[in-house]
């Protein structure tokens, strides 16, 4: 979390602190742990009071930031997702609010964004696709031309919230490039099969799509815009993810420092031992990484910068290592207790763990970085060539 | 500390004037962001002296610019600016040479030391002569018996009237043969606890008494020394602090030490915030250039550890200027300082390793055409130095479990005992 918050960013990340500590104490999730949709409706609705929904929605369409830096200000909320592991489909419902605030038509805007901005729908995205086709950014759902109207075949899946969300953003392969169709989840053809998840409270799906008809009219965007679209929607799910992340290792850290305070053995705290401290020590400066990270890759991602990619891929290959190593190790100081259900750990693993491998691997995020890095590199050789040229000029 | 007044010259100003001086007057660095042309260990002697001279010209410069010491005070020959103002120096020299050489210690923690406990006297003597690249300082802190345990020095000083009498000796000092001065401690009571017998001096290095052994590193630099002092006078006018209290300027120091990395005092070229340069900071792209030269740009599994490198690089440098400012802004303790060791001592460690492996067989045997592999071997053998120098990482991790997060401090059998009577090992040398 930034070092410096505005006063209304406090006020208002202390709303939602104060709230999830009322909502979400570890015995709710524990509740919710069979539930089929991960949360009570009228919750979801009194945090999107909160403004948990309208922070990346324009102002025109009723939405709009605290601090006038509307992902920033999401990030806040996520973090204090992580330090609860909350309930809730933040992400998906953000992201999507994004992408059709800003490229939505007027009807699509109309259509979707008021009910989500009072948290009375969900919407997801339906970007990533089952094994075989679960690298980063592989898409095989197609969609097929026919008059005025797209046929959808393919899979999608994990999608998050995608056996209640109402509004599907569907990233299909069309003859003319990658397209985004923005349809309702009732649309005939569509057949929802939940998934058996890590998270207690957040639910995942794979939604099949045979023969799915769409007008044109769903797209959202232009064509030819989509692949940046795309990118734009990882990043604002990356950095969302980051933020979720470092709450987690946060609260990981602390719960696992008083422990080590409390916890005597050989007639000494655990706090005592210079092998654990040690340890502590590098879990310190690994969160502190970790803030710094989601920090740079949410000011980049909110600038719009070009380097904004390279900074949330780093934070995702990180994070996925360094994170999970952190509550990993936090595990392990608890000793037998830290692997029981009773112990409110594996709440914090279990949401690192899945913000960890979705939206991109750390394996993904190495190597979109390594092809970032290689365009980065043929920059800088022009640039030297350049140069040259000039002094011998 | 340096003045906030609101009547100093616009961050904003001060860029635009720098930037157009730094264009006339400095010359452009050889590579961006490039380490020395040839590592250190490979340099010879004479090349060395001639680097060093060159730095020392380019302090000058800068000096005689009003550019020198951005935040030391202006009565010792600073500019009296703020941290704000050392930030855009250290980005807008990012295209040029600088004088790395004359930055830690001799900035920090040297110099900071003097204007921390220096008499008015010492301060005038000294800082500017710093500022302007005439006198160079190194630290005179380990000795042969330990460095970790910094207060447990054995180098005596007696006092002889208006002078001190200094024997012992000091060890790794860091550039020792081609610098001119440097702080020393040095134990003036044996009969109290060890941090309460000691004393701190400025000690010329070509001076009577003090013979400089230059000490072989295993990758061939000899940049480290070792100091036999014998019988060394130093006047009373050169002790810094207080007799017997050195530690209070001891910890001070040791403070300077381990937060140079995120000290104003310090330039480090930095890349514009937000241009996107810093990203090839470590050496980056260089990855990718030779793994093209290897032929192995394509292969999944380098493309992997290259953008692991990049992740862990940028995460690190992220993290450092995280935790500066939060010691800037007082939000963290200066003991904070120890954290960025910590990094890199465990993401900056991966990165070396990666930097190694991508090299090949060609770091263990290599030629003309495969230096580059050849000098990550090298450096892949020195790769633990980092993690000593300055203070060891495990260090480290002791103060910022102790001092940072409080836990309880390891039992020492040398508290409130007489130094003297303290349990030794046997003399290392
Ligand atoms: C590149 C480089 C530059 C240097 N430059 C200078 C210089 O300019 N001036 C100068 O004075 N010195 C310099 N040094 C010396 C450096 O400060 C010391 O080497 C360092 O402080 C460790 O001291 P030591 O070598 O005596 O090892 P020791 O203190 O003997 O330590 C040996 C090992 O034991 C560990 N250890 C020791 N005590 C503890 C403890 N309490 N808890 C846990 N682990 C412990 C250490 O971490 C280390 O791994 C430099 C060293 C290097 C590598």
């Amino acid at each position: 979390m930034e070092l410096e918050l505005t006063e209304d960013q406090e006020f208002f990340a202390d709303t939602t602190r104060k709230f999830l500590e009322d909502k979400a104490t570890p015995t709710d999730l524990r509740q919710l742990r069979g539930d089929p949709i991960g949360y009570a409706p009228q919750y979801w609705r009194a945090g999107a009071e909160l403004g948990w929904t309208s922070l990346l929605v324009s102002e025109e369409d009723g939405g709009g930031s605290i601090s006038g830096r509307g992902l920033a200000d999401l990030a806040l909320v996520a973090h204090q997702f992580g330090r609860h592991a909350a309930p809730g489909p933040l992400l998906a419902t953000n992201v999507v609010a994004a992408a059709v605030s800003r490229r939505g038509t007027p009807e699509q805007r109309a259509e979707v964004i008021p009910g989500l901005l009072a948290g009375e729908t969900v919407a997801t995205w339906c970007w990533a696709e089952p094994p075989p086709r679960d690298r980063l950014g592989e898409v095989g759902l197609s969609a097929t031309p026919d008059g005025q109207n797209y046929v959808l075949n393919g899979r999608k899946g994990p999608v998050e919230a995608g056996a209640h969300a109402q509004h599907l953003l569907v990233v299909a392969r069309a003859p003319e490039g990658l397209v985004q169709l923005l349809l309702p989840a009732s649309s005939p053809g569509i057949t929802v099969i939940p998934a058996q998840g890590l998270d207690l409270t957040r639910r995942f799906a794979e939604i099949r799509f045979d023969d799915v008809v769409v007008p044109r009219s769903a797209l959202l965007g232009d064509p030819s815009a989509t692949e940046a679209d795309i990118e734009r929607q990882l990043q604002l799910a990356n950095v969302i993810q980051l933020a979720e992340m470092v709450g987690a290792m946060e609260k990981a850290f602390e719960i696992t420092v008083e422990w080590a305070f409390n916890r005597y053995s050989f007639g000494r705290p655990l706090a005592s031992y210079q092998e654990l401290k040690h340890r502590f020590a590098d879990m310190k400066a690994w969160l502190e990484a970790g803030h710094a990270a989601a920090d740079a890759a949410t000011r980049a991602v909110q600038d719009e910068t070009d380097w904004a990619g390279e900074y949330t891929s780093a934070g995702k290959a990180y994070m996925g290592v360094y994170g999970i190593e952190l509550v990993q190790d936090c595990v392990q100081m608890h000793g037998g207790i830290g692997v029981t259900f009773d112990h409110d750990m594996h709440l914090y693993l279990r949401r690192v763990v899945v913000d960890s491998l979705l939206f991109g691997t750390v394996s993904d995020h190495r190597q979109r970085l390594a092809t970032m890095l290689e365009r980065r590199e043929a920059v800088e050789t022009n640039e030297s060539h350049e140069d040259k040229e000039a002094t011998n000029a | 500390m340096p003045e906030t007044a609101t009547d100093l010259e616009p961050v904003e100003d001060f860029r635009l004037r720098l930037r157009s001086w730094l264009a006339d007057n400095m010359p452009r660095a050889r590579r961006r962001g490039a380490a020395p042309l040839r590592p250190r260990g490979q340099m010879s002697d004479e090349e060395e002296l001639a680097e060093v001279a060159y730095h020392r010209e380019l302090q000058r410069r800068l000096f005689e610019g009003g550019f020198a010491g951005i935040c030391f005070p202006k009565e010792y020959g600073g500019q009296g600016l703020t941290p704000e103002h050392q930030k855009v120096f250290n980005e807008e020299i990012w295209p040029y040479d600088y004088p790395a050489r004359l930055q830690v210690p001799p900035m920090q923690p040297c110099a900071t030391i003097i204007l921390d406990f220096g008499t008015e006297e010492q301060k005038r003597r000294h800082i500017p002569a710093i500022l302007r690249g005439d006198e160079i300082w190194m630290q005179m802190l380990s000795e042969p018996s330990g460095g970790s345990d910094v207060a447990g020095a054995q180098t005596t000083a007696v006092r002889d009237g208006d002078e001190w009498v200094l024997n012992g000796s000091k060890i790794w000092t860091t550039g020792a043969w081609w610098s001119d001065w440097a702080l020393c401690l040095a134990r003036t009571n044996w009969d109290v606890p060890k941090h309460r017998g000691l004393t701190v001096f400025m000690v010329p290095l070509r001076h009577e008494g003090i013979e400089i052994h230059r000490i072989e590193m295993l990758n061939g630099s000899r940049e480290f020394c070792q100091e036999f002092l014998t019988d060394v006078r130093i006047p009373d006018s050169d002790r810094i602090g207080e007799v017997d209290q050195g530690w209070t300027v001891g910890t001070r120091w040791m403070f300077y030490e381990k937060s140079f990395s995120v000290s104003f005092y310090v330039t480090r070229p930095t890349p514009p915030e937000g241009s996107g340069d810093g990203m090839s900071v470590g050496g980056d792209t260089s990855l990718i250039t030779e793994a093209r030269r290897r032929g192995t740009l394509n292969d999944p599994a380098t493309r992997e550890l290259i953008g692991e490198a990049h992740a862990l690089s940028l995460v690190s440098s992220e993290a450092n200027r995280r935790i500066g400012e939060a010691i800037a802004t007082g939000k963290m303790s200066d003991q904070g300082a120890g954290l960025s060791k910590i990094i890199g001592g465990t993401l900056g460690i991966r990165v070396a390793n990666i930097n190694f492996q991508l090299a090949g067989p060609a770091a263990a045997a290599w030629t003309e055409d495969s230096r580059a592999a050849g000098d990550q071997g090298v450096a892949f053998l020195t790769r633990q130095a980092s993690q000593i120098g300055g203070g060891t990482t495990e260090m480290a991790r002791n103060v910022v479990s102790e001092r940072l997060l409080l836990m309880p401090r390891e039992r020492t059998l040398d508290r409130d005992i007489p130094f003297r009577d303290v349990p030794r090992g046997p003399s290392t040398g």
